[in-house]
């Protein structure tokens, strides 16, 4: 049987000459996220804002939205938003926080009922009071920072400090542009898309450390080797591992967008912009070779190659020709 | 890197074998499981968004608990000081503390020495700090107590554990099942009841402090009166349908005074009631105030506003019978709450989440397609990439999703959606690991090495660096653990685990299968 090769042997990409084009997208990219973030905001659920979340399912077929909404607006709860949910006999209604604190936003809950009566089934009633949604609006900030920091502290004492730096500076890259992207995509923000942006750290930084990994194994093997080079041996030796890795999450995040149902929907859909598309553009793009900004490898001494007999079938580090001119192996 | 000894393999299969197996009672019913033996009881606990139900935080009123411990203080001192008969004026409870004017300069001494009497050492595990539960100063003649800190940080402690017993007790009370309650940072305290389908009427019953007193009404003049001249010793309180009652403050008799309460039938009228009987302290002081007031109104008060207020027709003698306007139910309602007991201080309810058991079978439902869809995706897709390589990858992660169930229960651990997707998303990574592997393996053949070599080679490299990435992604699902609540929680679990096992099939299980495939068959080509 022959298997599958989804990135050809021997594949040499020069990917650190991307860099001239990766970074200038990716600060324009960075900068068009926090300027959504700021100007067209988030779209944050209750769990950050408070108010009431009711999610209802008309026991006679499709449910009249239009209709539903004259009866919602006599309930004068302040700003009611009603929305389709997966199936026109489901409906989400979004109810604003109630002036008057934690006791006022149970009264909302009531009104609807009544004014609902028997003609719908309850599937989901979520209230939060201002006091827990502050709460929570600050631990996950918290957690976020946290995170970042601790992972910054491992890979400190697992590498040096430039690979710490360069992981945090992707880090971030990767978080702004998700936030971005759910600014955009006005997905709700609430609890699960802090789990997601967690996860997406966690896995970005997955994908940087196997590539660091390897850039430190290259670094101790090839002294002399230029920077731009052991960086594109590095990469282009972990590419076919990044590829079919994040095709496997890839076709789990898919089942999952799929089959998963509505309420981990925005849940899924933020991940796979995150894992999938950022996440390993980032490691490949920006993580590897801002190493080279941050002067990883610059103070190495030109003591003989290590191991040659043991070089890896890379072009870049095939010939000593090619690890003492750079410009040469760069035009190939 | 492939040479295991004999009981080495033995100690990670049979490790694999008894973890999986933790995993069995979940594939059968409640029923049959409770009839095994204890230790194999452990199961998946599901959360409330699966299986349905509410899940109510609950917020105790702290200032209110402050409050009564700064009255009681106030209380203490004038006691105190009337005891030693020691004049003084100006008491008063401003901000957090009491303060207290001694009239004479000679007294002072003996004043603060009485009052410091007051202030106890703190006990248990705040004994060690050596603080005291009253910070006493004086300024010439005037001494001003302060409730320490720990003290009011030990009294919320008290209050909450007590609201949580009281908490208990309603919702036994109301006949619901499998209850949890549990206390939740300083002052909150998290009720979850699965099945609950409408928790308002458990909102009402815990929303109610359900303080009960029976007081005279004062007929020495009338409301409109009293609200003019302020009676220091009466109030005005509200009544059922909005009427006023003005209501001596000193309380005859209080709820805490009862053993029992039913709600039972009026036998005249046919009305709805509630019946109760007081403790002998109770029974006494009842039949003392009402022996002495035939004919006059007495008022029936639960938090502050007047049930009823029936003129005394006889001395009464340990039990009695509230009536007022009630339904069958809110008599019952009223009857749980009395045999509850009162809350020292109010509830709010700052969070509530209730899902019905549709969309909770809906989403178990969407959970188990997405999990096989996931599955034989990444399946087709190893096999088609890796080969016999891939099969051994497949029986690691098949076996790796077996022990993240045995992991999860034997901690006893609730799974949620997130959580489903935890696991989901676990197959994506879990075979990260073997992709590592045999990709490092691939080099290592590319590289020139022979076969057994490139093998032996691959993994030694790979699970350096296995471990350094599934760490990042640990610490990410720690992190989320810490600061997740419910179902987020239930994801960080689901993740958690699964890096672990993650590691545990990688570091042994998939290199035990390779290792006794290049026994077997000796190749000299890596078929990857």
């Amino acid at each position: 049987m022959r298997l599958l090769r989804i990135v050809p042997d021997n594949t040499k990409f020069d990917f650190m000459r991307f860099r001239r084009i990766s970074f200038p997208v990716s600060a324009l990219l960075s900068i068009a996220a926090i300027l959504l973030f700021f100007f067209h905001g988030l779209n944050f659920g209750i769990d950050f804002i408070g108010g009431t979340l009711i999610e209802v399912q008309n026991k006679a077929g499709p449910a009249d939205l239009a209709k539903m909404r004259t009866t919602m607006q006599g309930l004068q709860l302040g700003e009611v938003q009603l929305q389709e949910f997966g199936s026109p006999d489901v409906v989400l209604i979004r109810i604003s926080q109630q002036p008057g604190g934690d006791a006022a936003q149970q009264v909302a809950v009531q009104k609807v009922r009544e004014a609902l009566g028997d003609t719908v089934d309850y599937r989901r009633v979520e209230v939060v009071g201002p006091s827990v949604s502050t709460e929570l609006l600050s631990y996950g900030t918290i957690g976020l920072v946290l995170a970042i920091f601790a992972i910054l502290i491992y890979l400190w004492f697992r590498f040096e400090w430039q690979f710490a730096l360069g992981a945090m500076i992707a880090n971030v890259h990767d978080i702004v542009l998700t936030v971005g992207f759910m600014s955009l995509t006005h997905v709700d923000f609430d609890l699960t898309s802090i789990a997601a942006l967690l996860t997406i750290l966690g896995y970005s930084l997955n994908d940087t450390v196997v590539i660091y990994d390897r850039i430190r194994e290259m670094l101790r093997r090839y002294k002399r080797m230029p920077m731009p080079d052991l960086l594109n041996a590095s990469v282009n030796a972990t590419l076919s591992r990044s590829i079919i890795t994040h095709v496997t999450v890839a076709m789990s995040l898919l089942a999952l967008l799929l089959f998963g149902g509505q309420a981990i929907h925005s849940f899924t859909a933020t991940m796979m912009f995150g894992v999938v598309l950022v996440g390993t553009y980032t490691s490949v793009f920006i993580a590897s070779p801002i190493l080279i900004y941050l002067g990883v490898g610059s103070h190495r001494t030109g003591g003989q190659e290590l191991e040659e007999a043991e070089a890896p079938a890379t072009d870049a580090a095939a010939t000593p020709a090619a690890a003492q001119s750079p410009q040469r192996s760069r035009r190939r | 890197m492939l040479f295991f000894t004999r009981w080495k393999a033995a100690a990670i299969l049979l490790m694999a074998l008894v973890v999986c197996l933790f995993a069995v009672p979940n594939f059968f019913p409640e029923r049959t499981v409770k009839t095994w033996p204890e230790w194999a009881q452990r199961r998946i606990v599901l959360g409330l968004d699966l299986q349905g139900g509410s899940s109510i935080l609950l917020q105790v009123d702290t200032n209110e608990i402050r409050k009564t411990q700064l009255q009681g203080v106030y209380e203490d001192v004038l006691r105190v000081l009337r005891e030693a008969r020691i004049p003084f004026t100006g008491r008063a409870i401003k901000g957090s503390s009491v303060e207290v004017h001694i009239t004479r300069d000679t007294d002072l001494d003996a004043a603060l020495a009485k009052l410091r009497d007051l202030s106890q050492p703190m006990t248990g595990v705040l004994a060690s700090t050596g603080q005291r539960t009253l910070n006493i100063t004086n300024n010439g003649n005037t001494v001003t107590l302060t409730p320490s800190d720990p003290a009011v940080l030990e009294r919320v402690r008290q209050a909450v554990d007590q609201s949580i017993e009281i908490i208990q007790r309603r919702v036994n009370g109301l006949g619901l099942v499998e209850p949890t309650i549990q206390r939740q940072g300083t002052d909150r305290v998290l009720v979850q009841v699965p099945g609950l389908k409408d928790p308002q009427e458990l909102i009402d019953i815990l929303g109610k402090t359900a303080k009960l007193d029976f007081r005279m009404v004062d007929l020495t003049m009338t409301v409109e009166q009293a609200k003019e001249t302020h009676p220091s010793d009466s109030e005005i309180l509200q009544g059922e349908n909005g009427e006023q009652y003005l209501v001596e403050k000193r309380v005859l008799v209080s709820g805490s005074d009862l053993t029992n309460a039913q709600p039972s039938f009026d036998q005249q009228t046919g009305q709805p009631v509630v019946s109760f009987q007081f403790n002998s302290t109770g029974a006494r002081k009842f039949y003392d105030v009402t022996a002495h007031n035939i004919g006059k109104p007495f008022a029936i008060v639960l938090d502050n506003k007047v049930i009823s207020a029936p003129v005394i027709q006889a001395a009464i003698n340990g039990a009695g019978q509230i009536t007022g306007n009630f339904t069958v139910k809110s008599a019952n309602d009223l009857a749980v709450l009395l045999r509850a007991g009162a809350l020292p201080a109010p509830l709010t309810v700052v969070e509530q989440r209730t899902v019905g058991p549709g969309l909770g079978q809906d989403s178990i439902n969407a959970g188990e397609h997405a999990a096989y869809a996931g599955a034989a995706l990444v399946i087709i897709f190893m096999l088609a990439t890796y080969g016999l390589f891939g099969l051994f990858a497949n029986i690691a992660v098949a076996v790796n999703v077996a022990m993240i169930f045995g992991v999860l229960s034997l901690l006893g651990a609730t799974l949620t959606l997130p959580g489903i997707a935890g696991i989901v998303l676990t197959v994506g990574i879990a075979v990260d690991s073997n992709v590592l592997i045999y990709e490092r393996i691939r080099e290592e053949v590319r590289a020139g090495r022979s076969a057994i070599n490139a093998i032996d080679a691959g993994f030694t490299r790979a699970l350096a660096t296995i471990l350094d990435s599934n760490i990042t992604t640990f610490i990410a699902a720690a992190v989320l653990f810490y600061i997740g609540t419910g179902t987020v929680r239930g994801f960080a679990v689901t993740l958690g685990v699964g890096i672990l096992t993650t590691l545990f099939t990688a570091f042994t299980l998939t290199r035990l299968i390779v290792a006794y495939w290049v026994r077997l068959f000796r190749p000299r080509v890596v078929p990857i």
